[in-house]
């Protein structure tokens, strides 16, 4: 059978408040909970500046690589890891997220990342990227994806550890510091 | 204080006819590029005002999917009350305007439903406000109608909401500018590769080829599988009027890059 024609994106808009941000849609775990990692970023524009309006979600595996596959990412009980976060953003551009480190997926070379994808006004479709851990030098220079870009693209993937517990990482829709989007064959 | 002048468009926006103008000019181009075979819209599309920073300018990465971006995250009934499918029993009223019913089916590329998936919805109300506090529009708001509403997909990959239509509303991307009346639809694949979210709207509106946003999607075709089709067998006999939209999902990088055979 031919494949079908997709459905093409549409921007999600500016009043995207009411319909897709819910409570506990950035606490993955709870902050006080054993090795609850809080990342947090902010989203530029092409100008540099902060973007008030967007939505960003994450999606990874458990701390040992596997993959959940338990619902309950909406309404959170409190015990069960589901791997689904999203947030959107605040008045000054900035999204976090309490959640565990990812694992690497058991066989692959790619080192453990969560994978995420980006919404906002002006942006007329979905922006796929992935936000890498930095601690496992050796994992991250063994990435097939990591190992095709150049440094300063690389850097844009990669989560900063600023603290035990604690990590950065911004995303640039545009521009010199220009995240690395994806497309998936 | 009430005032019976009609409000003159600002100088300092652009007048509909120039954007009508970048959008005749940004379907020429992508059609002189050979129609290139994208289903997605354009990003970099410069009648939508507010594209034009928010917009990446490197090329996308082509990369295969690891285990994580090949699956999707599960949502439950845990998660989705059926109520939430009804829009119009928020309140402790009926909401104003048409009733209507919107069905259809979510499925990946190969025809295969997404089955016990999430759609979720966000409208504005009959009179083309939303309930953001930042939508100035001055249209009332309808106190039994917020406009957000969530389904899980059933076994054969049907999603089912029952609303009121949207009106159209004014924006200020351009002088009098006007978006067609549509429902934004978030929804969920097999496969996080195919997170969508996009905007359904209604057949014969005369604000289509006004649109920067509907117009972001360069070929006809492809317009117009974002609108639904009234469906007479769907209405509700003295109760509301029926529509359907199927939505296919696509994980592959189509909307940039020339598609490839592709077995997920």
């Amino acid at each position: 059978m031919a494949p079908l024609a997709p459905t093409g994106g549409q921007t999600v808009g500016p009043f995207f408040a009411f319909g897709l941000p819910y409570a506990g849609g950035t606490e993955l775990v709870s902050p006080y909970s054993p090795g609850a990692q809080l990342i947090s970023g902010v989203i530029y524009d092409g100008a540099g500046d902060p973007i008030p309006d967007a939505l960003i979600e994450i999606w990874q595996p458990r701390t040992d690589g596997s993959v959940p596959a338990e619902p309950g990412s909406i309404n959170r009980d409190g015990a069960t890891f589901t791997g689904f976060g999203r947030a959107a953003t605040e008045p000054d551009g900035s999204f976090r997220f309490w959640t565990l480190a990812p694992g690497a997926e058991p066989g692959s070379n790619a080192a453990p990342f969560l994978s995420a994808v980006v919404f906002a006004r002006g942006l007329l479709d979905r922006l796929h990227t992935r936000i890498y851990f930095p601690d496992d030098e050796a994992a991250l220079q063994g990435d097939p994806l990591l190992s095709s870009l150049d440094p300063e693209r690389r850097a844009t993937l990669i989560a900063r550890r600023v603290e035990e517990g604690r990590l950065m990482h911004d995303i640039h829709l545009q521009g010199e510091s220009e995240t690395v989007f994806l497309v998936f064959s | 204080m009430a005032s019976l002048t009609i409000p003159t468009p600002e100088p300092q926006l652009d007048p509909q006819s120039l954007i009508s103008d970048e959008i005749r000019e940004g379907h020429a181009r992508f059609e002189a590029a050979g129609s290139p075979n994208i289903p997605g819209p354009q990003l970099d599309w410069r009648p939508y005002r507010s594209s034009i920073l928010r917009h990446p300018t490197k090329n996308p990465q082509l990369v295969d999917p690891e285990v994580i971006e090949r699956t999707s995250p599960a949502f439950g009934h845990r998660d989705v009350g059926e109520l939430e499918a009804d829009l119009t029993i928020q309140h402790n009223g009926e909401p104003l305007g048409e009733r209507m019913v919107i069905t259809g089916r979510v499925l990946d590329g190969e025809g295969r439903p997404v089955r016990r998936q999430l759609v979720e919805i966000w409208q504005a109300n009959a009179s083309g406000r939303y309930i953001h506090q930042r939508d100035q529009h001055p249209a009332p708001l309808d106190p039994n109608f917020t406009g957000a509403g969530r389904c899980l997909t059933d076994d054969n990959g049907v999603y089912r909401f029952l609303t009121i239509k949207p009106g159209a509303y004014p924006w200020r991307n351009h002088a009098n500018a006007w978006r067609p009346a549509h429902i934004h639809f978030s929804v969920f694949g097999n496969a996080f590769t195919e997170r969508l979210v996009t905007q359904m709207y209604f057949p014969g509106d005369p604000l289509f080829a006004l649109d920067p946003i509907y117009n972001s999607i360069p070929t006809q075709a492809g317009r117009d599988r974002l609108v639904a089709a009234f469906d007479h067998d769907l209405t509700s006999p003295e109760w509301a009027l029926g529509y359907r939209w199927d939505i296919v999902l696509t994980g592959s990088g189509a909307t940039w890059l020339e598609a490839e055979g592709d077995e997920s």
